[in-house]
């Protein structure tokens, strides 16, 4: 790797992690004042102002940069050539800082106590979505260094297949740019001029709309490093190899089609539109679930090369032979179960008739936090713990503090999110700062709320042990190795096939998906005439 | 097998099997929710109603005096809410167990959501627009509907009730309606109040 994309790669990374770090004390605070317990700042201003920050740190700021950073780290080790655009990337890097100083002013001054998906017509201070802004443009810079490098790579290699890791990071990069369509809409359109004061009403269907072609594409975009490590870090941190190097592109290319069209399932209980096009991107959020069952088998089989390689026998004996002291190994098994428990609840999440039972109570926050809190963010840490020594050039004393680490977030998210299934079963609503659990309909809430107390607990010190491990790197003893090995297939790729190795032909059929799904849904808003609501201000504290 | 496990066609045989067991998979997860849809008219309220927010107490049908629960000449029950910061309006109804009952819902500020906790009764509110969540309470009791969307530093506070009576003591007054303060009417209201699951 090029010496001088290090420091960059570093900052991202540990911002993002110090914004982790901030908003899991936060997360912590958060349950304390949902339980019978006292929270050390009580009460709804408190609770709201640290819901905002929280989601806005934990969805925004931290897998934006952390997929940056990482982006950029593939990016100079896959394709073993310097990043285009340094500077660029720099300026990137600073938008996205500026931005979410700017952000989180607005929020902790309590001007901008609207949660990270805005709901207008509440309307916070325009600094707070200005900030979000900037982190976005800072991100449109990395998608273009993304595909910039791949396509200097290519006209350097002729003919010879983008390696995976990177093929991934572009499929990523083009994904984000879609995603941030619909956001960046709403905000520079809608939300922004009335913040500014510059627009008094507001459409509430048009811009539910909008966000919603974001919120489903963008948790894919948070996902999609997990699905790197597992095809290209995984294997090689296993002793194996990859079983198969296709599937891994078309789980990808899947990924890209399928993340987009899909973001209406977030609006089933909404009254602006009709049941037809909500069955539509119900029936096309089920074929979100293909990349990941395709996965499942392609990432056992490569287990299980590595595992028959190390000795294991029999049926299941590869799994015991696996390296599980392995920090990227162990992560990885805690990430399926994680994302096997999530993904069934999204099953009745998607379902079309079932979401009604459990919209908008806990049952959907324990969903994100298993799948994103889970079996993405624990892979988050596994590919920082990989990486980290590539950055420094220096390796840890031992693996057996990430091991507690990890195991420790594992066992806090399940504590955490299992009861949360209950009660959103049990009809608790989300986003409510307190209860009154002197209502007997609603006392036997507040056990399993005191359990799920405890998993946060866990969980945020599991985030502290995390950092106290990464400053551990930056301390450890030199070693000067930097060079970054990626998995290889059991028989990797000599040509491709066009459509395997890049982008142009699945863009326009992501084009022509997002026009069936969303045409209809977003024109209606410009041909039915209806009454707009009027924009309500929140920017004075208290 | 006496072939090589590795060879690339082996590996591309098992992936195409895997391939099938997927789209098995994927079968039955849509048809099972497209069989309850169709069959159990299982839809999710998307009445696409539009209305406009800042006359809704001065003219219409949510003007103060027009909400709350009334009942229809074919025998079925409406019930007309305001979600507004940071109350339903009113803030706790009587429907009668056993018939239908429609729920319409507006907001004439900002997005509010309703849950009756312990049904699949469940609607954002948004303003400008008008929901209705249609559905049948088949026992007697008292549900807890609280906002479920947040609305301003004051949504926690935002809780109200639904009291499910038999149907013989749901009495509607001359104008057809029911309400909370309406004195009951027959004792059979004072069934036991079950706990929601």
């Amino acid at each position: 790797m090029k010496q001088r994309a290090e420091p960059l790669i570093l900052a991202h990374l540990w911002v993002a992690f110090v914004a982790f770090a901030i908003a899991s004390v936060m997360g912590a605070a958060q349950m304390l004042s949902r339980s019978p317990l006292t929270a050390p700042a009580e009460g709804p201003e408190a609770y709201f102002i640290s819901v905002t920050a929280h989601g806005t740190l934990m969805a925004y700021v931290l897998p934006t940069l952390f997929v940056m950073g990482f982006g950029y780290f593939v990016a100079t080790t896959a394709l073993a050539r310097p990043l285009p655009g340094l500077r660029a990337a720099w300026l990137g890097f600073w938008l996205a800082l500026v931005g979410t100083l700017l952000a989180a002013l607005a929020v902790v001054t309590g001007r901008a106590t609207v949660l990270y998906t805005f709901y207008p017509p509440l309307t916070g201070s325009a600094l707070y979505y200005l900030g979000l802004v900037l982190v976005v443009v800072g991100s449109w810079i990395w998608i273009v260094l993304m595909i910039l490098a791949m396509r200097e790579w290519k006209y350097e290699n002729p003919g010879r297949p983008v390696p995976l890791a990177m093929f991934a990071t572009v499929a990523n990069a083009v994904m984000w740019l879609w995603t941030t369509a619909g956001v960046a809409v709403e905000l520079l359109f809608q939300v922004i001029p009335a913040a500014l004061g510059w627009k008094d009403t507001i459409d509430v269907g048009l811009s539910r709309t909008l966000f919603s072609w974001t919120l489903h594409a963008i948790v894919y975009f948070w996902l999609i490093p997990a699905y790197i490590a597992f095809y290209t870090m995984l294997p090689q941190a296993a002793g194996g190899r990859l079983y198969s190097d296709t599937m891994g592109r078309i789980v990808f290319i899947l990924f890209l089609l399928y993340s987009l069209p899909v973001g209406m399932h977030h609006l089933f209980m909404d009254p602006g539109h009709g049941t037809g096009f909500k069955f539509l991107q119900m029936m096309l959020t089920s074929l979100v679930t293909v990349p990941t069952l395709l996965t499942i088998f392609t990432i056992a089989a490569s287990l299980e090369i590595a595992g028959r390689l190390r000795g294991g026998k029999g049926l299941f004996g590869w799994i015991a032979a696996l390296p599980w002291h392995r920090p990227m190994v162990l992560a990885a098994g805690l990430s399926f179960v994680m994302l096997g428990l999530g993904g069934f609840g999204g099953l009745v999440n998607m379902g079309y008739g079932m979401n009604a039972m459990v919209h908008n109570t806990s049952w959907v926050t324990a969903h994100f936090h298993l799948i994103f809190g889970g079996s993405v963010v624990i892979m988050y840490f596994a590919i920082a713990y990989e990486i980290w020594p590539k950055l420094t050039g220096r390796r840890a004393v031992g693996t057996g503090a990430m091991r507690v680490q990890l195991w420790t977030w594992f066992i806090g998210v399940l504590v955490t999110t299992l009861p949360w299934h209950a009660l959103g079963l049990g009809g608790q609503p989300r986003r409510v700062a307190t209860f009154d659990f002197s209502e007997p309909q609603i006392a036997w809430w507040a056990p399993w709320i005191l359990v799920s107390t405890v998993g946060g607990a866990l969980m945020l010190a599991s985030a502290l042990l995390f950092i106290w491990n990464l400053v551990g790197f930056h301390r450890g003893p030199a070693t000067g190795e930097r060079h970054m090995t990626y998995a290889l297939a059991v028989h990797p790729p000599m040509h491709l096939p066009r459509a395997l190795n890049g982008f142009a032909l699945w863009n326009w059929l992501v084009l022509f998906l997002m026009v069936v799904a969303y045409g209809y849904p977003i024109a209606q808003f410009f041909f039915v005439d209806g009454p707009p609501a009027l924009i309500q201000r929140v920017t004075e504290a208290g | 097998m006496v072939e090589r496990p590795m060879d690339e066609r082996a590996i591309l045989r098992t992936e195409l099997r895997w391939v099938i067991v997927v789209a098995i998979a994927v079968l039955i997860i849509v048809g099972s929710i497209v069989i309850s849809s169709a069959a159990v008219v299982l839809h999710p309220p998307s009445s696409v109603e539009r209305i406009d927010p800042t006359t809704l107490h001065v003219s219409g049908e949510f003007v103060e005096d027009n909400l709350g629960a009334v009942q229809n000449r074919d025998g079925s029950v409406t019930v007309r809410l305001v979600a507004t910061q940071f109350a339903f309006v009113p803030n706790c109804i009587v429907v009668p167990a056993d018939r239908p009952v429609t729920f319409r819902i507006t907001s004439p500020d900002v997005i509010h959501g309703l849950l009756i906790v312990g049904t699949n009764v469940n609607t954002m509110v948004m303003p400008g627009y008008v929901s209705e969540v249609r559905t049948t309470f088949p026992r007697t009791g008292e549900h807890l509907m609280p906002c479920h969307e947040f609305c301003g530093l004051g949504h926690s506070e935002m809780w109200s009730r639904v009291r499910v009576v038999e149907p013989a003591a749901w009495q509607p007054d001359e104008n057809g309606r029911v309400s909370c303060e309406t004195p009951a009417r027959s004792p059979v209201e004072e069934a036991p109040e079950e706990t929601p699951q």
